[in-house]
């Protein structure tokens, strides 16, 4: 049988072998979520300890050795011993917000997953506004994150909450309007016709300093919206303690904690796509064989995740109003004026394609 | 227009929260009552208290050589200075010359525990503005100055080195050669902290114009040390009231003129290049000579009241000693620089965000059993 | 300024002033705790003393009676003094607050009342700086007793 990348229908042909054709959509669904939430807790897990791995590069340390082979296996023992941990809370917390909190962090960043093509075809759900979708389930999470700092009854982490809240607002603006400075070359909002646009070259070439500029806002704003730092506001441990998961324990910090690293690797996969072509290769050296698309993907995602992992460790904090002054002096106005060159470009036809 | 303001039912109130004692960047254990509007900082009180342990006290009880020890455990992390300014105190009480050797080797020493506290300062500093790598670059050269003091007294922090009349013991035969190496090493590493921090944009939008304390209010609170110095008061002890072998040598008092948290920063880096330049120029002339004097084995002050200043990593240690000529003294008061330094906190996190107290308070260099003694 | 000139200075402002400077130092001045305020603040505000920096303020227990020692610098003059106030109450040892002169006098006035129960005239916050609110005594008194705590040889 020749299994095709395209996995949807894959599995859909195959359990409608056996099964009425609703049935065997449905069937498909699952399985196929299942799928992506098993590989993608682990992946989680691994993004932690690759951030450990960096961290103690750029701290003249080792970092994690000790459990498995080089410390493979540290951040697995980590997940065991959260699972088993008490889960503790406030006296006066709002029970059902504050259960409800985390499952809306990690449920909505799992959710952006489905829709990235990691090679040609292999792709969850190819739907036709992709980015549009990205970026609206991506804002969900932050109202998980207002839940959890509210519902603890906690000042530090109602700061934390409101902080988040201002902020991921804000920056919100700037990775959708540097986003769609990228679709005005494109024109389209799937994630897999954009890829496609670019075998003539890869965006960030095609619509050169406009996109350079989109690139460096995009980068900017979507590092504020993963609460990373330079922009922890939301966490900043040396203010907040711990911000808005201060009263959480166990898996329900866990679910925090790995939604902030998925979160991560979707910010990078969204630039990886838009920017870099997603899963094309370079000058196109490997077009013949298309499952090596999946390397190539990932191996754009990381670098650009190394490259949030280099702001955190190397810059220090923002003060809460410096951040808003930033996002709304500097970047929501340079990009508005970046947008009207794109366009411009666009309408000149002045892009660069091979 | 302002009238819907006015007649709606919003209404934003000051609220209060705890900072500390167990918060990460009260560094230790003191507690801050905050009062808050919203991000801004109405009011701090200084809750203190959770690690006194009543060291004068103790002193009244305790003979002088064991007070030296206490006194390493007031500010640990310049330790040596404490102890320092104890054995000051008592040989001039009972007017004792000690060697030439002693004050070369207390005052090399001196500085390098000043050294050793502006990096862990600076580790913590980059930490509490959210930049965690500074720690460990801090850390690695602090351990250099720690591994040296641990061949020399066999203790790393708390070193207990000084005794009235001299030093415990000799220095170690490495000694000279580990110090001039670390001096080398060090000289590369202090301008890799400029690089990573001060010439951050972040860090300097963090730390300009924060916390701004003028001149007459460093006096008027009592500042000293690089706090007062940061405020263009220029009060080195050092200066001042040279002690051991301070009087022969030839450093510049680093002084700034600003007031605020990124001066503060200026002057303990600037610190440090001139520890160095005050090690450097002792470091080749220790004389040879025993290093102490023979005291009697129970000292006994004479009747009289006896202060000694010095400056130590965090400003000016003064030790009051009333004496009524037995073997204990009758009241003994360690006038600590963190004590006077937090109270001009309130005076300049006012008016400031959280993030700006958090940035002010490190660049104070608070040391908690320093201020609960 | 020298400390006989200082000296001869500051008996032309109070008459009543002990000094002296034997078993110290410093030139000491004996003050009465009424011309206390008076006296520190003409210290401070003098051209010729200009004694702007406080630099230690201790509490003395002298077993017959309750002190307070200020250790006084001048900045521009760097020249020293030490002034002392005595009294004989110990059920309510009172004082004036210098805190007005010099702001750092309000942490050490407040330790000095947490630890000696001197109180201190128009102090803004006079409350227990180290201790509880709760606690009993004064514990560097040295009259106080804690049979639990103090290790006595």
């Amino acid at each position: 049988m020749n299994i095709s990348l395209n996995i949807t229908k894959t599995f859909t042909e195959l359990l409608s072998g056996f099964l009425p054709e609703s049935t065997a959509n449905i069937g498909a669904m699952v399985i196929i979520a299942l799928i992506y939430l098993a590989i993608f807790s682990v992946a989680g897990l691994f993004l932690v300890l690759i951030e450990r791995k960096v961290a103690a590069w750029f701290q003249l340390r080792l970092g994690p050795n000790r459990v498995g082979p080089w410390g493979l296996l540290q951040t697995m023992a980590d997940a065991l011993k959260l699972v088993s941990k008490e889960l503790t809370g406030t006296v006066k917390a709002d029970k059902f917000l504050y259960n409800l909190a985390p499952y809306f962090v990690i449920v909505s960043s799992l959710m952006a997953l489905s829709v990235f093509p990691f090679t040609q075809n292999f792709q969850a759900f190819d739907i036709n506004i992709g980015l549009f979708f990205l970026i609206a389930i991506s804002s969900i999470g932050v109202i998980g994150i207002l839940l959890g700092g509210w519902a603890s009854n906690n000042k530090f982490a109602l700061i934390g909450a409101m902080r988040s809240g201002v902020q991921t607002i804000s920056y919100e603006i700037s990775v959708g309007l540097s986003l769609l400075t990228m679709v005005l070359i494109t024109g389209s909002l799937q994630l897999s016709e954009i890829v496609e646009v670019q075998k003539n070259g890869w965006l960030i070439v095609q619509g050169h300093i406009p996109a350079i500029f989109a690139f460096m806002i995009y980068m900017i704003a979507g590092t504020a919206e993963t609460n990373r730092a330079p922009f922890d506001m939301v966490e900043a441990e040396s203010e907040l303690g711990a911000g808005f998961h201060t009263e959480y324990s166990g898996m329900k910090f866990a679910y925090f904690f790995l939604a902030e690293f998925i979160n991560m690797f979707i910010i990078a996969a969204i630039a990886a796509t838009v920017f870099f072509g997603g899963w094309l290769s370079p000058f196109g050296i490997t077009d013949s064989i298309p499952w090596l698309g999946v390397f190539w993907f990932l191996a754009k995602t990381m670098t650009l995740v190394f490259l949030m992992m280099w702001f955190r460790w190397t810059f220090p904090r923002l003060r809460v109003d410096q951040l808003l002054t930033l996002e709304w002096k500097y970047l929501l106005p340079l990009n508005l004026l970046n947008i009207i060159l794109m366009a411009l470009i666009v309408w000149l036809n002045l892009t660069i394609q091979f | 227009m302002d009238t819907t303001i006015k007649n709606s039912n919003l209404k934003s109130e000051e609220y209060f929260i705890n900072m500390g004692p167990q918060h990460p960047a009260t560094h230790g254990v003191l507690r801050l009552l905050l009062t808050i509007d919203g991000e801004i900082i109405k009011k701090v009180e200084p809750d203190l208290g959770y690690i006194h342990r009543s060291i004068e006290k103790m002193c009244e009880r305790d003979s002088y050589q064991q007070i030296v020890h206490l006194t390493d455990r007031m500010d640990y992390l310049s330790s040596h200075i404490n102890n320092e300014a104890v054995c000051l105190t008592v040989e001039n009480a009972l007017q004792i010359e000690v060697p030439e050797r002693v004050k070369v080797i207390r005052t090399i020493i001196g500085e390098l525990t000043r050294i050793a506290s502006h990096c862990l300062w600076w580790g913590v500093m980059g930490m509490d503005v959210g930049a965690l790598t500074t720690y460990f670059y801090g850390f690695r050269d602090r351990e250099m100055i720690n591994d040296i003091f641990e061949e020399t007294c066999g203790a790393r922090l708390t070193m207990n080195y000084n005794l009235p009349g001299g030093l415990m013991f000799d220095i170690h035969p490495n000694f000279v050669k580990r110090t001039k190496d670390f001096i080398a090493h060090f000289k590369t590493k202090l301008s890799e902290y400029d690089t990573l921090l001060t010439g951050n944009i972040i860090f300097q939008k963090r730390m300009k114009g924060v916390g701004i304390l003028t001149k007459e209010d460093a006096i008027s609170y009592g500042a000293s040390g690089p706090v007062g110095r940061g405020s263009g008061y220029s009060c080195d002890v050092r200066k001042y009231h040279p002690y051991s072998a301070l009087d022969k040598v030839t450093f510049n008092e680093s002084l700034k003129t600003d007031g605020d948290s990124f001066a503060r920063y200026q002057v303990r880096i600037q610190e440090m290049w001139e520890s160095m330049a005050i090690i450097e120029q002792l470091i080749d002339n220790i004389p040879e000579g025993d290093y102490q004097t023979a005291t009697n084995a129970v000292i006994k002050l004479p009747k009289g009241e006896f202060y000694q200043k010095v400056e130590t990593a965090r400003g000016e240690l003064g030790v009051y000693i009333v004496s009524t000529g037995t073997k204990n003294p009758y009241r003994l008061k360690f006038r600590s620089p963190g004590f006077s330094n937090l109270s001009l906190l309130n005076h300049i996190a006012v008016g400031g965000k959280i993030g700006d107290l958090v940035a002010t308070m490190a660049t104070l260099d608070l040391v908690i059993p320093d201020i609960d003694r | 300024m020298t400390n006989e000139a200082l000296q001869n200075l500051i008996s032309s402002w109070i008459p009543e002033l002990e000094f002296t400077e034997e078993g110290s130092q410093f030139l000491n001045i004996t003050v009465k705790p009424q011309q206390l305020h008076q006296l520190l603040s003409q210290l401070k505000s003098n051209i010729e003393t200009q004694f702007d920096y406080l630099f230690c303020l201790s509490g003395v227990d002298y077993e017959k009676s309750l002190g307070v020692v200020y250790h006084l610098e001048s900045t521009t003059h760097r020249h020293i003094l030490v002034v002392k106030v005595e009294t004989e109450d110990r059920e309510n040892p009172t004082f004036d607050s210098v805190c007005d002169i010099w702001k750092t006098a309000e942490f050490h006035e407040r330790e000095v009342f947490d630890f000696f129960g001197i109180k201190f005239n128009n102090h803004p916050n006079l409350k227990r700086l180290f201790l509880t609110d709760e606690w009993v005594g004064f514990p560097l008194r040295k009259d106080y007793v804690d049979e639990i705590n103090m290790v006595i040889k």
